[in-house]
């Protein structure tokens, strides 16, 4: 497979499941809005700060209301992250290898495109219950991500895309943990309160892990939710569970499935990164401390990218400058 | 009585004729069609606009910042030709594309033609068309054009003439084909009981054509593009969808030891045949245009040396300089002799004294064109232009003549078309296909493309033109 189209491939899953998370926190955010207790003012600074773009936010608004903050995650062009923009770019890197796509995938990502330019020309973010938006963002997403599923042959491309949107969702997860971290309760005696387990229950149900959550552990208790979205094997949006089938994809990429070990760089950084997390206890997450753990963990994934460019995607460059040309 | 408004003026119109009696191959397309009410023929027009919007078939115009992305408007009232017209259009092709493929192999070579005065000697050396590094080349199997696409048109009496002879990759069957699959589902019934010419088999043809430039048994082919921002990439992009093989940019080749490879998760892997989409001189920087970053370095080197075939082969823009149209007819007599079965549209050629003397007196009346440019741009039409227009045009011929030819404004003929205010009649053209590998076949159907707005002329689609699917019927 060419190694562009390999690499728009990666970046169409990527970019297709950076819009489906940032779906699925802005409407958990704004549901929770709607449960907090009267004179509770809804924080919508902890979502900017998770999702890195904090500054970028900043320079452009003075406050953290609830329609800058959906139209900055959702609307605004000049935030590389918002789901426009995702979904922008998902479509331009599907343009680029619409031969390689079923004819299906790209109407649905396509249509998608075309609903979001509507929705920001009606000025969505203005609107009381924007609800309706955000999911048939994700439906659509996942009717994309099933159709993918179902139509595309499991060659190399297939297993670029399932790369790109598994190393995604490993960082978006630990992101949405991560929220947890920079929510302010009003004060130190709310931790355990009826307003925190209002919090830990939003951030599973972005994820929609909260029925499948309560069939393991039942109650809510904060470092059950923690074990369960970064260190669970079954849930399919869990750090581990991601980050492993990310593995997997590597290992159909290189043609080394079913064998041990590694057989390239990324197969070592990516193994090591799954082992640490496969051994790793709850208590360990908690102690070294929730968000640095996130931290880290976010930088790793980084730098498992910068390691995949380097293998599959970097083309030696073919153009020769003018002056030895000549 | 859908129709009974229809009036066609004094333009030939390909439905009805002078007395506004329908021709007999479109008779039962008309019967079918009276059953249409004014509004469900409105609403299939607009389903089919959104159709294409879902599709995304959609094309990038240059000089508009605004959307960068357009769809062709697709007219759902199809163009129908007759078998016999179909025959006419078809041995024309034939021919004039096995006379220019002479021409290209001619004038690269031993420069009979030239020698023997029949094509004047500066017109060709002087045109920047003209290629010096394919001098004492002859491409695979000796063919240079491949892929063509002429532009048809026809006068008052309802006669053929080649309006332009388009040599260098040209677009447009991306939508020949989308629009017979959008046509089709828009009036089932009719399509099946009329028996019209399926144009489905063109992506299998092209392929074995391909194919057939290279001596291995499984070559490897691949469609170049400039890129996606090039206007006419979603075109790129279907033609290898439905081929099944690459699409390439420059930068996902590179040429090693004279041979051309793409640059593969895996490594390389050499390419045997390129279908490619970009102009000659952008195609190697080594050999051409030392600015283009479009192109592959190496790869005419490549090419000369018999490891990489190229289609449409480097150098056949010569033919379809539009100078070089006005000879065709002669072109035609001097390697095949035969007459040319469609004839050309009357040229005057600003190289020429006479000629330029007419053109700069009669420019009000006339169709000045640049004789390397296309898509409708570097055009003036005489009669709905300005007087700075008209001033404009004199002085660039008679500073430039060689650039510039003049063709008298052709009545273009017309074809009921959705307008707001019904069905109306619009003017068109035509383009088919033509594939010249173990033979040279033309797809029995062609790209009718049609100026919606009232009374136009021009059909280009970056200059407001739409397109219609067009039905080549049995018999």
């Amino acid at each position: 497979m060419l190694s562009r189209v390999a690499e728009s491939l990666f970046w169409l899953g990527r970019y297709t499941e950076r819009a489906d998370n940032y779906a699925r926190f802005t409407d958990v955010n704004f549901n929770l809005s709607l449960d907090l207790p009267p004179g509770m003012k809804e924080q919508w600074e902890p979502l900017i700060a998770a999702t890195g773009d904090w500054d970028d936010f900043t320079k452009r608004h003075k406050d953290f209301t609830r329609e800058s903050a959906i139209n900055f995650l959702a609307f605004d062009t000049e935030n590389p992250n918002s789901i426009i923009n995702s979904i922008k770019q998902a479509r331009e890197n599907a343009r680029v290898v619409r031969e390689n796509l079923s004819k299906e995938m790209w109407e649905v990502l396509n249509d998608l495109y075309h609903y979001i330019n509507t929705a920001a020309k009606k000025k969505i973010w203005r609107k009381e219950d924007p609800s309706d938006f955000f999911r048939h963002v994700k439906e659509s997403i996942q009717l994309l991500n099933g159709l993918t599923y179902d139509t595309a042959p499991r060659t190399e491309g297939y297993y670029f895309t399932r790369l790109g949107q598994f190393l995604e969702r490993a960082d978006k997860t630990s992101r949405i943990l991560d929220v947890k971290y920079h929510v302010l309760l009003p004060s130190v005696e709310d931790v355990g309160s009826p307003l925190d387990f209002l919090h830990w229950t939003a951030l599973l149900k972005s994820v929609s892990a909260f029925n499948a959550y309560r069939r393991n552990y039942g109650t809510i208790m904060p470092s059950n939710v923690v074990e369960y979205l970064v260190l669970d094997s079954k849930f399919p949006r869990s750090i581990l569970f991601s980050l492993s089938n990310a593995e997997e994809c590597l290992h159909e990429i290189s043609d080394s499935r079913g064998r041990s070990g590694f057989s390239n760089r990324i197969e070592k950084l990516i193994g090591n990164l799954r082992s640490d997390l496969e051994f790793a206890e709850v208590s360990d997450v908690i102690n070294f401390g929730l968000h640095e753990y996130m931290d880290n963990l976010q930088q790793k994934i980084n730098t498992l990218s910068e390691a995949i460019f380097e293998q599959y995607f970097k083309v030696k460059p073919n153009y020769v400058l003018e002056e030895q040309s000549q | 009585m859908i129709f009974q408004d229809y009036e066609n003026e004094e333009h030939f119109d390909e439905m009805f004729d002078d007395e506004g009696v329908c021709r007999e191959h479109y008779q039962q397309f008309k019967s079918a069609l009276d059953q249409f009410s004014k509004k469900k023929l409105q609403q299939l027009q607009e389903t089919t606009d959104k159709a294409q919007i879902a599709m995304g078939m959609t094309f990038n115009v240059y000089h508009d910042n605004k959307g960068v992305e357009k769809i062709l408007p697709l007219d759902i009232l199809p163009r129908i030709i007759s078998k016999s017209d179909w025959v006419t259009i078809e041995n024309g092709l034939q021919q004039r594309i096995e006379a220019l493929n002479l021409f290209l192999q001619d004038i690269y070579n031993d420069q009979k033609i030239l020698k023997d005065k029949v094509v004047p000697k500066d017109l060709i050396l002087s045109s920047k068309d003209y290629l010096e590094p394919c001098i004492g080349l002859t491409p695979p199997k000796g063919i240079w054009c491949h892929i063509s696409g002429s532009d048809i048109v026809r006068d008052k009496e309802g006669t053929f003439m080649v309006l332009e002879d388009n040599l260098r990759c040209p677009s447009g069957v991306s939508y020949l084909l989308e629009n017979r699959e959008i046509i089709k589902r828009a009036f089932p019934r009719l399509f099946e009981s009329i028996g019209v010419q399926p144009v489905s088999d063109y992506a299998g043809s092209l392929l074995r054509m391909l194919r057939y430039l290279s001596d291995k048994d499984q070559p490897t082919v691949a469609v170049l593009t400039p890129g996606m921002y090039n206007s006419a990439y979603f075109e790129h992009s279907y033609l290898a969808q439905q081929m099944g093989v690459q699409l390439v940019s420059g930068m996902d080749l590179i040429v090693e030891n004279n041979k051309v490879y793409m640059q593969t998760t895996k490594g390389l892997q050499q390419v045997d045949v390129l279908y490619r989409r970009i102009d000659d001189t952008f195609m190697d920087p080594l050999t051409f245009n030392p600015k283009s970053m479009l192109g592959v370095p190496g790869i005419f080197e490549a090419y000369k040396a018999g490891n990489v075939a190229i289609a449409n082969a480097p150098g056949t823009g010569i033919a379809d300089d539009k100078a070089v149209y006005a000879y065709v007819p002669r072109i035609i007599k001097y390697y095949l002799d035969q007459d040319p079965i469609i004839s050309n549209v009357p040229t005057y050629l600003c190289s020429e004294e006479k000629d330029r003397k007419y053109v700069l007196d009669n420019i009000e009346e006339l169709v000045v064109k640049e004789t390397n440019a296309a898509g409708g741009y570097g055009m003036l039409i005489g009669p709905k232009a300005t007087k700075e227009e008209h001033a404009k045009f004199r002085k660039l011929v008679s500073d430039n003549p060689r650039n510039y030819i003049a063709q008298p404004t052709l009545s273009l003929s017309t074809v009921p078309t959705i307008s707001k205010s019904g069905i109306s009649p619009r003017h068109v053209d035509l383009r088919p296909y033509i594939l010249y590998g173990n033979d040279i076949k033309v797809i029995p159907g062609a790209l009718t493309r049609v100026a919606l707005k009232k009374g136009s002329l021009v059909v280009n689609s970056s200059q407001g033109g739409g397109s219609k699917d067009t039905w080549v019927l049995y018999d």
